[in-house]
């Protein structure tokens, strides 16, 4: 009798436990996800507030108490900033000056760490020493000899000198990346393509670039947004009105066509568009580059 | 790491005997050519520029006059100039304030988008998508939140019942607010190197450690920290290095470097000597006084690592 009643208890002894533990996962859970979502909401009201205001009619941006909706919505703004600044022209520089340095960029970049991974020569060692070196120069020590150059060549009030170093040289961490790449591809494919009579460019071209598109994606985003986004240096070179890039027209519309905050935010959004476009597209890619440049040492 | 362990690969390649000679020269010439764009472009951009900018920065270079040589008066300037005092102030006070303070918002982000919950990839992309916002937008963005009349972050002071503050128009407030920009905007890419970190971090270490009875801090503290502290090294490094010459676009479009100097920071005082003073002499001797306390720092960092990085496989713990 006795037996049998212990054996009940701890029965339902074992059922309390669970039913706590499963509690206790609940509570963890529910806290986390308190804390997530009001994190969220801190992180998500500037650009909450960014794409309120550009959607705000002229005008009642300027009020006390703000408004949290637009009223009225205005979407009109998007086809506006497009009449009232020379916004078209900015995008069509910002597009050709980051397409053509990040096509190249990439191109030499991966024919330079192709050569480091699987080429003899001599001075190579010194060569990938320096590159691995220049990692740590900071870009304002080469700008004023750069820019003292460029004016003497004539380069200042071209797209020139945001595209040529770039397209040469720009990035030493990319080339580093893909010699590291091209380690992990055995090299037994390359010297079957030999075999084949394939020479070395042809390898580089038919075998090395095709498996390594995923790095490669990730450099050209890099560089995409690297360019995109850039300011100091087409501040400092591009002075003509209709040579400006997005990011410094921007600034323009602000000294010059003194631009209403709703237009502002407006362009401001529009500058943010292709990254989002292409971090939806390729998160993984976007991710990777992050986690390999952070531990690039 | 990766680059010795990358030299040996090189070496075992360069072991493999070479049956033939003219084959190999032809290698030569070939490797050459491969990376001939790179070298160039090297060369021209970034190796002979850096040389360069130490010959510019003694001389003196101005727009009105032909360069002439000074020797180190450039430097000797700098000593009794209160600007570049200033400039330095400021610059470490937003590094030293900012990074840390990025980083520790940055690893509490990771730890919790590390449990394991359905909807963490949404969360993730919420908080990295501040950082993905180009700088232009983000300052003009901020410029708007701190709109002393019709801006959000006063709107939101007044709902707290608190009192308007100038924020970027305010000596006191201007570094701060600018640190809270960075908090908003900077810690996203830390964020996922830690979360990729985390997540490298063997289950096994925690159940052994469960099992000999650590609790959950424990975990964290024994396990966790020493398994990460390589991310959050080199996190720091990369941070503090990429603040010192950071920031430019967000101060230049934001206070551009006021109020009263309150947040000059060293590259935009740079820019202002370069390309508004035309002092080319005095701003590059600047950058390379610049360059000189980036690789003390690496230095110095790289020595106190030796302290409380572990890595894995060494024997130091």
């Amino acid at each position: 009798m006795s037996l049998v009643q212990s054996q009940e208890q701890i029965a339902f002894r074992r059922a309390q436990t669970r039913r706590q533990a499963k509690f206790k996962l609940r509570l963890r859970n529910f806290i986390l996800y308190a804390i997530l979502i009001a994190l969220s909401i801190i992180y998500l009201l500037p650009l909450y507030w960014m794409i309120s205001t550009s959607l705000k009619l002229t005008g009642s941006e300027m009020v006390i108490p703000p408004q949290w909706i637009p009223d009225p919505i205005v979407w009109g703004n998007y086809v506006d900033i497009f009449v009232q600044v020379p916004l078209t022209l900015y995008i069509r520089n910002s597009t050709l000056i980051t397409l053509t340095a990040t096509i190249f960029g990439v191109l030499t970049a991966s024919l330079a760490g192709y050569g480091f991974a699987r080429l003899q020569f001599p001075g190579r060692n010194l060569f990938f020493t320096l590159c691995i070196a220049s990692l740590m120069l900071p870009e304002i020590v080469t700008l004023i000899p750069e820019f003292i150059l460029f004016r003497r060549i004539g380069w200042v009030n071209t797209f020139l000198p945001l595209i040529v170093p770039w397209s040469l040289a720009g990035s030493s961490f990319a080339v580093f990346l893909f010699r590291q790449y091209c380690l992990t591809i055995p090299l037994e494919l390359d010297e079957a393509a030999r075999v084949d009579g394939a020479g070395t460019l042809r390898i580089w071209w038919s075998i090395i670039v095709p498996l390594s598109k995923a790095v490669l994606a990730t450099l050209a985003i890099l560089s995409f947004i690297h360019h995109w986004n850039e300011f100091l240096r087409p501040l400092i070179y591009l002075g003509r009105p209709e040579l400006r890039t997005l990011a410094i027209g921007l600034r323009a519309f602000r000294g010059e066509y003194q631009l209403a905050w709703n237009y502002m935010m407006a362009v401001a959004l529009i500058m943010l568009l292709p990254i989002l476009v292409l971090f939806f597209m390729a998160q993984r890619q976007f991710v990777q580059g992050i986690v390999m440049t952070g531990i690039k040492g | 790491m990766s680059i010795t362990k990358a030299a040996n690969l090189g070496d075992q390649l360069r072991a493999v005997p070479s049956r033939r000679s003219r084959f190999r020269r032809r290698q030569e010439i070939e490797g050459l050519l491969c990376i001939l764009p790179w070298l160039i472009g090297f060369l021209c951009f970034k190796f002979g520029p850096m040389l360069a900018s130490l010959v510019i920065g003694m001389m003196q270079w101005d727009a009105l006059q032909p360069p002439r040589w000074v020797g180190l008066e450039n430097f000797q300037t700098m000593l009794s100039d209160p600007r570049w005092y200033s400039a330095l102030y400021n610059t470490a006070y937003l590094s030293f304030l900012s990074v840390p303070l990025q980083l520790t918002v940055a690893f509490l982000f990771a730890l919790i988008l590390n449990e394991k919950l359905r909807a963490m990839p949404t969360f993730r992309t919420i908080f990295y998508l501040p950082s993905q916002t180009p700088l232009v937008a983000t300052a003009f963005l901020w410029n708007w939140i701190y709109h002393p009349d019709f801006g959000l972050a006063n709107a939101l002071m007044s709902m707290l019942g608190l009192p308007p503050q100038g924020w970027l128009f305010d000596l006191d407030l201007a570094k701060p607010s600018l640190i809270l920009i960075t908090l908003w905007s900077g810690i996203g890419v830390p964020m996922i190197i830690f979360l990729a970190g985390l997540q490298g971090v063997p289950e096994t270490l925690y159940e052994a450690a469960s099992l000999d009875g650590a609790g959950a801090w424990a975990r964290f503290r024994h396990v966790t920290i020493p398994m990460v502290s390589p991310v959050i090294f080199f996190n720091l490094i990369i941070g503090i290095i990429a603040s010192f010459q950071g920031f430019f676009t967000i101060v230049f479009l934001t206070t551009g470097g006021g109020p009263v100097y309150a947040t000059l920071i060293y590259v935009v005082y740079i820019y202002f000597r370069a390309f508004q003073d035309f002092k080319m002499g005095y701003a590059a001797a600047l950058a390379w006084v610049l360059f000189l306390i980036i690789m003390a720092m690496t230095a110095i960092q790289f020595f106190l690592a030796r302290r409380w990085v572990y890595y894995e496989g060494s024997d130091r713990a």
